[in-house]
């Protein structure tokens, strides 16, 4: 059963369209990264789902109902992009006013905020005003904030955003640790981040969406053209071109200069054919073979080709 | 209920930790202090009556202030800073957001009308002090605050920005205060019926000659409720 599921949801800020017929499911238990450039239409998805904007159409079922006929809003954590925060309350207070907004029993709050202190690690500022407090843990109070009510689903927009890679690595730690026992949706446009978290990835552009998959297939998806770099000596530049253009297996050659060196970038079907070809050929001719080095291709560049703009 | 009353609690006691609170408080009470014992001409010993009519016709100007730097920061900041969206996406509701908002400011009024009993004591030991007129008048100025809460709490949903939210909350004060009874004068007819109504001071005179009439309840009342409507609909709109 699917736990959440989005119907294409179309939102118009006046004449744009932020998002534009956008449809995704999601299984209970998965951590789904929510990627795209900015300004792709990922925070206003995000805010739909939350309940906080109300679509122009489409919707937005739980377990197979519509958030326009019952109120979810208590199956839901929310982390804010800019990670609003009262910074005149103390850490506790503010977790205590968190849980009774979600309406958690009072007798259970308690209970709740030093569960919270223990898993977000906020033992050492619990008695700090937050306006005290690092980003680093600033960001923890957001998340303890977020899951107090004990949600189904998380909602993180760009939750390690403007945070120092210790505390990005501490944040994801903390968010792979909740998402063992909950649904999370993350956005980020930090692409190694979405390989160390997210079970499947979904990308958005211009407000639609262009792929959703595993990082591995995407990458594998990709990998129909792998590239090879490869620094060649003997025989003029012209030769190792032509030479390297008649390769059966190479699609395309390209010539990149690296510090004063030229070396070629072949780019071909995959696997390690081509590399024992260009071997074979520089036997043939004599060169000498000095760097030959396959390129994986990176996330990143799976994310350049599906949004890049023309 | 319980949630506008965890949102009034909390803007209550945000507003009582800062220092800016009681410099305002005791902006109010000494403003109103001032212009009730020492003016001179016109104050309570030059009158030679045991009454406080100078103190409620003072009150109604430092309020005039007062209730507009209460609420300008109220929504305005919850939305400059983004906490509104971490409250409307918990289990609140927008009008209880603004109700509670509504709360929080009329008990920051009552706290700071509370400290003006002192004249009330005073007062009461310089002569027979009529106590039906003092209540009556306390009634006043509280339907007063709430019309002006009304307006202060509507003004801080439009802007962003405070000083901004405190100069519209004034605007339109100054329309309800001066504005809609001088055009009043000049109107006739239905028009002028309606600005004469309009008018914030001819129904806060009525109370204060001491005759609690619904019509002039009522009148707060609806100038209370409809900005907190319009504050409602502003927030909607502007999510």
């Amino acid at each position: 059963m699917m736990q959440v599921q989005i119907r294409n949801l179309v939102k118009s800020y006046g004449e744009q369209r932020a998002v534009d017929g956008i449809s995704f499911e999601i299984r209970r238990g998965e951590i789904v990264g929510f990627l795209g450039p900015n300004g792709a239409g990922k925070t206003t998805t995000m805010k739909i789902i939350t309940g906080y904007l109300k679509p122009d159409s489409g919707e937005v079922r739980f377990d197979g109902v519509s958030s326009l006929e019952r109120d979810f809003r208590h199956k839901i954590g929310y982390l804010p992009e800019t990670n609003p925060l009262y910074t005149d309350m103390p850490v506790i207070d503010y977790l205590k006013l968190s849980a009774r907004l979600q309406d958690v029993p009072e007798s259970e709050i308690p209970a709740r905020v030093r569960k919270m202190i223990e898993v977000c690690g906020l033992g050492d500022e619990k008695h700090k005003t937050i306006g005290e407090l690092s980003k680093g843990y600033r960001q923890r109070v957001g998340l303890a904030q977020a899951i107090i009510h004990d949600p189904e689903l998380l909602i993180l927009d760009e939750p390690t955003s403007g945070l120092d890679p210790n505390q990005i690595v501490e944040i994801r730690q903390l968010i792979r640790e909740i998402g063992k026992t909950k649904t999370v949706i993350l956005s980020t446009h930090i692409l190694p981040e979405v390989e160390a978290t997210c079970d499947r990835i979904i990308i958005i552009h211009r407000g639609k969406l262009v792929a959703d998959s595993t990082a591995g297939d995407l990458r594998r998806q990709a990998e129909g053209k792998s590239l090879l770099t490869v620094r060649i000596e003997g025989g003029t530049s012209e030769e190792q071109r032509s030479a390297l253009g008649q390769v059966p297996s190479v699609q395309n050659v390209e010539t990149v200069m690296e510090g004063g060196v030229r070396k070629w970038k072949l780019e071909h079907e995959g696997g390690d054919g081509t590399a024992a070809e260009v071997f074979d050929l520089c036997v043939q001719r004599g060169w000498k073979l000095l760097e030959m080095v396959p390129q994986q291709q990176k996330l990143e560049d799976v994310f350049r080709a599906l949004t890049m703009e023309n | 209920m319980k949630k506008v009353w965890i949102i009034a609690r909390r803007e209550v006691e945000s507003y009582f930790s800062s220092l800016a609170a009681y410099v305002l408080l005791v902006l109010f009470l000494g403003f109103t202090g001032f212009f009730t014992w020492l003016r001179g001409n016109g104050d309570i010993f030059f009158r030679k009556q045991a009454d406080l009519e100078v103190f409620f016709a003072i009150a109604m100007w430092t309020l005039f202030f007062f209730i507009p730097a209460v609420t300008m920061r109220m929504l305005a900041e919850e939305r400059r800073s983004g906490t509104i969206e971490m409250l409307l996406t918990k289990k609140v509701q927008t009008w209880q957001l603004v109700l509670g908002k509504f709360l929080a400011t009329m008990i920051i009024v009552a706290a700071a009308l509370v400290l003006t009993l002192i004249y009330y004591f005073s007062v009461s030991r310089l002569g027979n002090i009529d106590h039906g007129a003092t209540i009556s008048g306390y009634i006043g100025l509280l339907l007063l605050s709430a019309a002006y809460a009304g307006i202060g709490i509507f003004a801080s949903s439009i802007s962003k920005n405070q000083i901004v939210a405190f100069l519209i909350a004034i605007s339109i004060g100054i329309l309800f205060q001066f504005i809609a009874g001088i055009l009043a004068s000049d109107a006739t007819g239905a028009v002028g019926e309606l600005l004469a109504y309009l008018d914030i001071n001819h129904h806060y005179q009525n109370i204060q000659r001491g005759v609690l009439d619904t019509r002039d309840v009522l009148y707060f009342l609806s100038v209370a409720a409809m900005g907190l409507l319009w504050a409602d609909y502003f927030i909607e709109r502007k999510k």
